[in-house]
């Protein structure tokens, strides 16, 4: 084929992807641009693209308000999503590890028992989920908000699946050695799958962080709402602050780009083992 | 030694499942029992009503529509993500330059929530009145403004609801397609070109799509899967201080009102939990059979 044309169907390509790229950026700008203008800047009739003023107190004036809990709301976030990530990777590798790795007569059965699991998509289970937490008294509550959701099947099989694959010449070294199943999981097992903890748990991470039927079902009271529940709150309320719904949905999505920018190699591989966000 | 491995498989094993146990196998059994007898704003009911409340449910129009609102957004979603997702990753694959910045770029969205998504959506991109930005672009061309989720005729929100969704999920699907793009051996395409297959359409038919039909099997049932469970963006869009209109309620969406509305009736809810899972699990396990009917050779 002709050099021309296949250097101008390169450049098509590359034209195009550009194009695309900032189509899926404008959103993210937007969130920004809103954020730091002037209320007059974002419903004005005569939009424009840049905001004629870039106004830094609007975060000032959002932590300020003290009608809206939204630092507090930014605290349970965080303890919810850091605490769901740390207890998910515990338990998860443990069963996971066991699964793999310990010989039991009726292994299988517990594994079908945690891969059916699977099968009943957790959105259609929160109305029997509500009914436990609430008999629990663990209504508007962090317990309510992270306990339910530390048991994830999906993080056990990706875990199992990383350790039937793991070499096994390391963990019977460590056999020969005396250490028994729990220390050898520790000292030898734990260090040697980092990768696959920085992948699950950044899943997790984003999935706790961004999650809002669960947290909207049992954080009912203001001081158990979640960052998610707060920013919807003001969306449907009666009066609209359009700048500082703004800027408190940037400040809300920060934490997330950084966690995202620096794990994204560890995303990506675990999406790519498991096919399940 | 037998014995000691068993107990060590339960040290190991059993916290997680007895915890997956408490919070999934306990609450739908539960549920299944509360869906058996009038349970307004009460977990532990004495009234029996054997199956009354499945009944009024199937009976119920809202719970009709709402099974009918989740086949038109899955006939809607389904399809352009598929192909939005299958060629942002074969143009990621092939570009030479820069390709890790395109590929975080629109892998980026995943990192967003369905909140604050939709809020851009619905008060900036989408807002009903002059200064959004779709009814600016809208002005360049001289067209009329238009009113996108504040009214059901002519159904705009449809375009504001599967294009959010679209830009969150679009990046993760790709992820996965270009997973599937490295897997192919590059043996076939040099055999193609030997052949004379003309780059493009030819080869794409006939070696990259039979050879992502493992890909693009989970693809589907992940995004029927989803669908079914979309609530985040529904509600955030459409709902204002004056509740939830009555058109446009997807599965989710109706039962959250019905259960946890006013009233909690939490018999019927249940009720509707357990259809909806029947629901999706004979959707999901039709779909495995139907996809896998096709020609499997090509599954890796």
């Amino acid at each position: 084929m002709d050099d021309a044309l296949v250097r101008a169907g390169r450049a098509l390509r590359l034209a195009v992807l550009i194009a695309l790229a900032l189509l899926f950026l404008i959103p993210f700008y937007l969130l920004l641009r809103n954020g730091l203008s002037t209320e007059r800047d974002i419903t004005s009739p005569e939009w424009t693209f840049f905001p004629h003023e870039l106004r830094w107190d609007n975060v000032h004036e959002l932590f300020a308000d003290t009608s809206v809990p939204f630092a507090r709301s930014l605290l349970n976030s965080a303890l919810i999503a850091v605490a769901t990530t740390l207890g998910t990777l515990l338990l998860a590798s443990l069963a996971g590890y066991g699964l793999a790795r310990i010989p039991y007569r009726h292994a299988d059965k517990v594994f079908y028992g945690i891969l059916g699991t699977l099968l009943i998509p957790a959105a259609v289970t929160f109305v029997p989920s509500f009914v436990l937490v609430s008999s629990l008294g663990w209504i508007s509550t962090l317990r309510g908000l992270i306990v339910p959701t530390l048991f994830s099947a999906f993080a056990c099989f990706v875990f199992r699946q990383y350790f039937l694959g793991f070499p096994t010449e390391l963990e019977d070294a460590a056999q020969v050695d005396g250490l028994g199943y729990w220390r050898t999981y520790w000292l030898i097992v734990v260090p040697n799958a980092r990768p696959v903890f920085a992948a699950v748990g950044t899943i997790v991470f984003l999935g706790a962080w961004n999650s809002f039927l669960w947290p909207l079902v049992i954080g009912q009271d203001q001081s158990a709402w979640t960052v998610q529940v707060a920013l919807s709150s003001f969306t449907t309320a009666q009066v609209i602050r359009l700048h500082e719904l703004f800027v408190a949905a940037a400040v809300s999505i920060l934490p997330l780009l950084v966690v995202f920018l620096v794990f994204q190699r560890w995303i990506v591989t675990g999406v790519e083992r498991s096919g399940i966000d | 030694m037998k014995h000691r491995s068993a107990l060590w498989f339960w040290v190991f094993v059993g916290p997680f499942a007895a915890g997956l146990a408490l919070f999934t196998y306990v609450p739908l059994l539960w549920s299944v029992g509360l869906s058996l007898f009038d349970a307004h704003n009460t977990v532990t009911p004495t009234h029996f009503v054997g199956l009354d409340n499945y009944t009024a449910m199937l009976r119920d129009d809202a719970f009709r529509d709402s099974l009918k609102t989740f086949l038109v957004f899955t006939a809607f979603i389904v399809p352009t993500t598929y192909v939005v997702s299958l060629t942002l990753a074969l143009m990621v694959n092939r570009v030479r330059r820069a390709r890790a910045f395109f590929r975080s770029v629109f892998f980026l969205p995943a990192a967003c929530s369905y909140v604050v998504a939709a809020l851009v959506w619905k008060m900036s991109i989408f807002s009903g009145v002059r200064f959004g930005l779709a009814n600016t672009v809208l002005g360049w061309f001289g067209a009329d403004s238009v009113a996108w989720l504040a009214t059901p005729d002519p159904p705009w929100y449809w375009l504001v609801i599967i294009t959010v969704r679209l830009w969150l999920q679009a990046g993760f699907y790709m992820i996965l397609f270009l997973a599937g793009l490295q897997r192919i051996d590059p043996a076939l395409y040099e055999a193609a070109a030997v052949d004379g297959a003309r780059p493009g359409w030819t080869v794409l038919r006939h070696i990259t799509l039979p050879q992502l039909r493992a890909t693009s099997v989970a693809v589907v049932l992940l995004l029927v899967v989803n669908a079914f469970q979309a609530f985040d963006e529904f509600y955030n869009l459409l709902s204002d201080a004056r509740g939830y209109p009555p058109y446009a309620r997807p599965p989710l969406v109706y039962l959250y009102y019905t259960a946890l509305g006013q009233g909690q009736n939490l018999g019927l809810g249940s009720a509707g939990a357990v259809i909806l899972a029947l629901v999706i699990a004979v959707v999901t396990a039709a779909q495995a059979r139907w996809l896998k009917l096709g020609r499997t050779d090509a599954d890796g």
